[in-house]
């Protein structure tokens, strides 16, 4: 009886007049106690010398946040809905995507143009400096050992998480123990670079060589008959290689499960030709299964070299930027925060946008052509 | 292949996977191990002494020689060397090894001999001394008192959960309209608006900081969770929609198009069809975005790191590394902390957190 069915929204035209006027009292009630809500959350939350206790204060701040969101997209597509047909019509969209355009457009297009304008001007913004900050940027020999730095990121942080990432999907792929090999392998991108900086700082720890080593290294090191060795202060600069282990340890999980869910996908029988023509396992595999799931190895080279240029709180935990190991996003950090130099944290900004604009154009392209 | 090669490769694949993992579980144990170690324990011996090893152990205790003076040898339990070298320990031909514990006047001879040793030796209180705020007296073994400076990682603990929870649901909510809109709503602009988001998928966030952070501190909305909740919306948002888009728009028109000739609005297809229908993708982003957002350091320093009791756990944990960094027993147990949900979130819902993370894995 498809036809008797009630409609799905009470919102509608040919609802009785009763129905009407019931609906108009619940929205206008709606909108009214969502404007009380808002206002008196805030007024309760904002007071700092609140004697509420503090978990009901994190109960009420997440009731709020979340109900106070789910109340506007309530009441602002109710009160459009009474508008006539026409004027919904064009208003409609503006309900639904409206708040995510804003969002958009003042948390990440404005600023990127304001950080734009901002970098050609001087430390407090004062006078027009024109290119005198990415002069700096260029030839200062702080931002410069920056750069290096994270050249040797992008070197090695992204090829050493591939080829992990490759060896360990493919030894996984044939081995019964695959579901906990990966699991093992995957835990660490659950956790972030914070802990993972101060996991490895352990294993990195120096003590003075009268006293016993508590630092895995470093006891396996003295073990073997040597002096201990600072890991992250000596041998610049060479340390910045340990500091690099820290997320290739993180990011091989990353890396290993896209890697297996290809090499899942290659056909057999391009493997079974290879083996019926004589090739070991090395070779099916450098010549048929790596050149097979190129794509996904380039998607996830990509990925951790996006990952690695912006790579920030490992450093801060392990070096906070010393001993040479300071990178672009530390730099930003630190001429932007602690030497209050806008001009040129802009510019460096800057120049971390345009290091991934190859990656932005490339992706724009791609859903062109999606569309096409 | 005949069998017993294939027997042999399966060794090589096992043994070396097996090797891989060990590594890469090795300095996470050493972690947890060490943070429920005495500190006494941790500063003075590595964690994997917790293993069963071979060590000396105190046999038998004998009173110092007298009359001891200057750097004449010594006879004890026929083993002779001087003050000095007993001080260091000697070893005897039969394994004993004869340690003088104090100086040459007062003082006691200690006769070791290795044993197979496992301490167990574990405690909560690095957990209780971090968690807490303010100080705490503990006593120690020898009944002595010792006052800790608590790190308040438990307030802290709260201040990610306070975070966290609405900078997950908000995007999600936003997005979730936007990408129902950006699939089923014909409007001007549309395939600007959407080339724009994809553009925005890899935008480095350090590029909006600044700004943002100036408007904040304008609107006092610096070290407030509202001013968090908001920057972590804008920027996982562009993933956020995209993500939902991809599946929303994959929903069979028909459905659609049978609920809206029942009359239904948009508002009731996107709440009785679409949100229904969506649960897998929103779960899989909702695991991705509350993970980045418990682990993520930089926002939250940002805009919250000037104002002491707002402070999330990676805020609290990194000062933890900075101010008391030798205190190893404080920082693996406060690291463990920060590190309970991402574990509990893992194990339980591995399934969509990968799927999520697989997807995820552009965000800028």
């Amino acid at each position: 009886m498809a036809l008797t069915e009630p409609p799905l929204a009470a919102f509608n035209d040919e609802a009785p007049p009763e129905a009407r006027a019931r609906n108009l009292a619940l929205g206008i009630g709606g909108v009214i106690l969502t404007v009380v809500f808002l206002v008196a959350g805030y007024v309760i939350l904002a007071d700092k010398a609140s004697p509420i206790p503090k978990p009901l204060i994190t109960l009420l701040a997440v009731i709020w946040g979340v109900g106070g969101l789910l109340a506007i997209f309530t009441v602002s597509n109710w009160i459009v809905e009474q508008l006539p047909a026409r004027a919904m019509q064009i208003l409609l969209p503006v309900v639904f995507i409206g708040p995510a355009v804003i969002f958009l457009v003042y948390f990440l297009v404005l600023p990127a143009i304001r950080t734009f304008a901002t970098s050609f001007f001087d430390q407090d913004g004062a006078a027009f400096v024109g290119l005198a900050n990415y002069i700096r940027v260029f030839t200062d020999d702080a931002t410069l050992l920056a750069f290096r730095n994270n050249l040797l990121w992008l070197a090695f942080g992204a090829s050493l998480t591939v080829i992990m990432g490759l060896l360990i999907a493919a030894l996984a792929d044939r081995s019964r123990f695959e579901v906990i090999a990966k699991s093992i392998i995957f835990m660490p991108v659950a956790i972030s670079l914070v802990g993972a900086g101060i996991i490895w700082k352990f294993v990195y720890a120096v003590r003075d060589p009268s006293s016993p080593q508590i630092g895995l290294l470093n006891a396996i090191w003295v073990g073997l008959g040597h002096s201990p060795i600072g890991w992250l202060a000596d041998n610049q600069p060479l340390n910045n290689l340990f500091l690099i282990v820290v997320v290739v340890w993180l990011q091989t999980g990353f890396a290993m499960v896209l890697f297996s869910a290809a090499i899942k996908g290659v056909p057999a029988d391009l493997l079974d030709a290879a083996r019926v023509d004589g090739a070991n396992e090395i070779q099916t595999f450098m010549r048929i299964v790596v050149p097979t799931i190129m794509p996904t190895i380039i998607t996830v080279a990509t990925t951790i070299v996006i990952f690695t240029l912006k790579i920030f709180d490992v450093v801060v935990v392990l070096t906070n930027g010393n001993f040479g190991t300071q990178v672009i996003a530390t730099e930003f950090y630190t001429q932007f925060f602690s030497n209050r130099s806008f001009g040129l944290g802009s510019a460096i900004a800057i120049v971390l946008l345009i290091l991934v604009l190859p990656v932005m154009v490339y992706n724009l392209r791609r859903f062109r052509q999606q569309q096409a | 292949m005949p069998r017993r090669r294939r027997w042999l490769g399966q060794l090589a694949v096992n043994g070396t996977l097996a090797v891989i993992c060990f590594i890469w579980l090795v300095p996470t144990i050493g972690l947890l191990v060490s943070s429920i170690r005495p500190a006494a324990d941790v500063l003075n011996s590595g964690w994997w002494s917790v293993l069963p090893h071979q060590d000396y152990v105190t046999t038998k205790e004998l009173p110092i020689p007298t009359g001891v003076t200057g750097d004449a040898p010594i006879t004890i339990e026929g083993v002779s060397a001087t003050f000095d070298g007993f001080r260091g320990g000697v070893t005897a031909p039969d394994g004993r090894r004869i340690l003088w514990v104090g100086n040459r006047r007062t003082g006691r001879i200690e006769i070791q001999q290795k044993q197979w040793v496992a301490p167990f030796n574990f405690t909560l209180r690095n957990y209780q001394v971090v968690l807490s705020g303010g100080d705490k007296t503990y006593e120690n073994t020898g009944g002595t008192l010792r006052t800790e400076r608590g790190s308040d990682l438990g307030s802290a603990f709260m201040n990610s959960i306070a975070v966290t929870i609405p900078a997950t649901v908000i995007p999600l909510t936003v997005a979730a309209f936007a990408a129902y809109g950006f699939a089923w709503m014909r409007f001007r602009g549309r395939m600007a608006l959407f080339a724009l988001l994809v553009a925005l998928l890899v935008i480095p966030l350090q590029i909006a900081l600044v700004p943002v952070l100036r408007d904040y501190t304008g609107l006092n909305l610096n070290g407030t969770y509202l001013g968090v909740w908001l920057a972590h919306t804008g920027f996982g948002l562009p993933l956020a929609i995209y993500l939902v888009f991809g599946f929303v728009s994959e929903i069979p028109r028909d459905l659609i198009d049978s609920a809206v000739t029942d009359g239904a609005s948009h508002f009731a297809v996107f709440r009785r069809i679409i949100i229904p229908l969506s649960v897998p993708v929103l779960a899989s982003f909702a695991i991705f975005q509350f993970l980045w957002v418990w682990n993520d350091y930089l926002v939250a320093t940002t805009f919250l790191g000037g104002t002491q009791d707002v402070q999330v756990l990676t805020i609290k944990l990194v000062n933890l590394a900075g101010t008391r960094g030798q205190d190893w027993q404080l920082l693996t147990a406060g690291a463990f902390v920060s590190m309970i949900i991402p574990l509990i979130v893992f194990f339980a819902l591995q399934r969509y957190f990968v799927r999520g993370l697989l997807a995820g894995s552009v965000k800028g």
